[in-house]
């Protein structure tokens, strides 16, 4: 939603009901995965964020949201593909309860920020890509703003200013960007679905 | 300035062999340096800190990893020789999603066929023979997923077929019984010459997974 907000595209959102009723629309459009998010364009489907965001940066070439330069871009699906597999690891952290499990999915998660953090950013830039923010960016956009409400609700605190400072300028200069920054949800409202999510998908926690 | 290419890979590794593939496509000459997995060197250490895994491209002394974004990088810089991958971006998303497809549904189910035994490979291959068919059925009636010609999915595919002969040896079917069309294919991927000079001999990674496998104890 961000990368076609950049862009200055209209678009129309449909919210899907993932847990009863998955629409007819959905399940034609993705009949391999059956998940979202899936773009629409004039009637085709396109699926998995990865290559959705690929497509709309080629489609939509103003505000590009990729380096110009090969090398450079391969840098940037690096670590988006980095991102997309790590997911799963920082989900597991939102939804552990404290035990074993939660020690293991702190530790893994560490070890993801701590990579991020000394490989993929540099001291003199601004964003992932330099100093424009890009596709990298939008998808290490869960780190900018939810994540801290999703350790507040584990009652862990894993990204430490001090132990991460560049993730922390980072994510300053993400939320500072206008397009960014106008399209924030609102933090309590945020902070209580994201509550509600884990609740309903793992029970809350029996301690405290 | 004469262009300097290095790849690091293994022999046995299907991603490795898509970058060669494609190095041959386009007729690009490298440098290839065999990584002992067991033992890697300093160089891959160095030139992929992250995960430490192969292929690397080294192009000019800068690294690039991950063969899908390798693939992409190759056809981007060599852009004027044999695109690999199609101009219009809604058939380019498609061949990204199918290559995504080969990554999450292929690899995995492939090894753990080859190297598990009982439940375990039953499951891996159910997983695995459902995936190839999903593949078969994209593949559809075309010579190529690529259509008329061998495309950025075929490479991505074809290096698999170097592990058919052992997942059915260890995964006990047939793939001309379940994928009739994916072995057809795969024989006119073979007839060129970027494919067959670039792929490992079938024998030798079934020998190789029967080592393993006796190392590992699965018998």
């Amino acid at each position: 939603m961000w990368a076609l907000k950049l862009k200055g595209v209209p678009f129309e959102y449909i919210e899907e009901d993932l847990f009863t009723n998955k629409s007819e629309l959905l399940l034609k459009s993705n009949p391999v995965y059956k998940k979202i998010p899936v773009l629409i364009h004039n009637g085709k489907p396109i699926s998995e964020s990865t290559v959705i965001l690929e497509y709309i940066e080629e489609t939509w070439p103003e505000n590009p949201l990729l380096p110009v330069d090969p090398h450079e871009r391969a840098i940037a699906r690096f670590w988006i593909k980095f991102m997309e597999d790590k997911i799963p690891i920082m989900f597991a952290f939102f939804l552990s309860n404290p035990g074993e499990k939660q020690d293991k999915a702190k530790k893994d998660c560490l070890e993801v920020l701590r990579t991020i953090e000394e490989h993929g950013l540099k001291e003199d830039k601004k964003f992932f890509g330099g100093t424009n923010i890009g596709l990298t960016d939008l998808v290490f956009g869960l780190l900018a703003y939810q994540w801290e409400l999703m350790e507040e609700i584990v009652g862990v605190k894993l990204m430490e200013v001090h132990s991460f400072p560049r993730l922390h300028t980072w994510a300053e200069n993400f939320k500072s960007v206008s397009v960014i920054k106008e399209n924030l949800p609102d933090r309590d409202r945020l902070f209580a679905r994201l509550k509600g999510r884990k609740e309903v998908l793992v029970g809350s926690s029996k301690s405290h | 300035m004469a262009d300097e290419v290095v790849l690091l890979s293994f022999w046995l590794s299907p991603f490795g062999m898509r970058i060669k593939i494609a190095l041959a496509e386009k007729g690009i000459n490298y440098d290839y340096k065999e990584e002992n997995l067991q033992d890697k060197s300093p160089l891959l250490l160095k030139m992929n800190p992250v995960h430490k895994k192969v292929p690397v491209l080294i192009h000019n002394g800068k690294p690039i990893c991950e063969s899908l974004i390798i693939v992409q990088y190759i056809d981007e810089v060599w852009k004027e020789t044999c695109p690999l991958l199609p101009s219009d971006p809604y058939h380019r998303a498609e061949a990204k999603f199918w290559a995504d497809f080969i990554d999450k549904k292929i690899f995995d189910s492939g090894r753990k066929t080859c190297m598990s035994k009982g439940e375990e490979t039953e499951a891996a291959k159910k997983e695995l023979i459902e995936s190839l068919k999903v593949l078969e059925g994209e593949l559809g009636e075309k010579p190529y997923f690529g259509g008329e010609k061998f495309g950025f999915v075929d490479l991505c595919l074809i290096p698999f077929y170097t592990w058919f002969y052992s997942y059915e040896t260890f995964g006990s079917f047939s793939m001309e019984v379940e994928c009739p069309k994916l072995i057809g294919w795969a024989e006119r991927c073979l007839e060129k010459e970027s494919v067959s000079n670039s792929l490992a001999d079938q024998q030798k990674v079934y020998q190789f997974f029967g080592q393993m496998r006796k190392m590992y104890g699965i018998e």
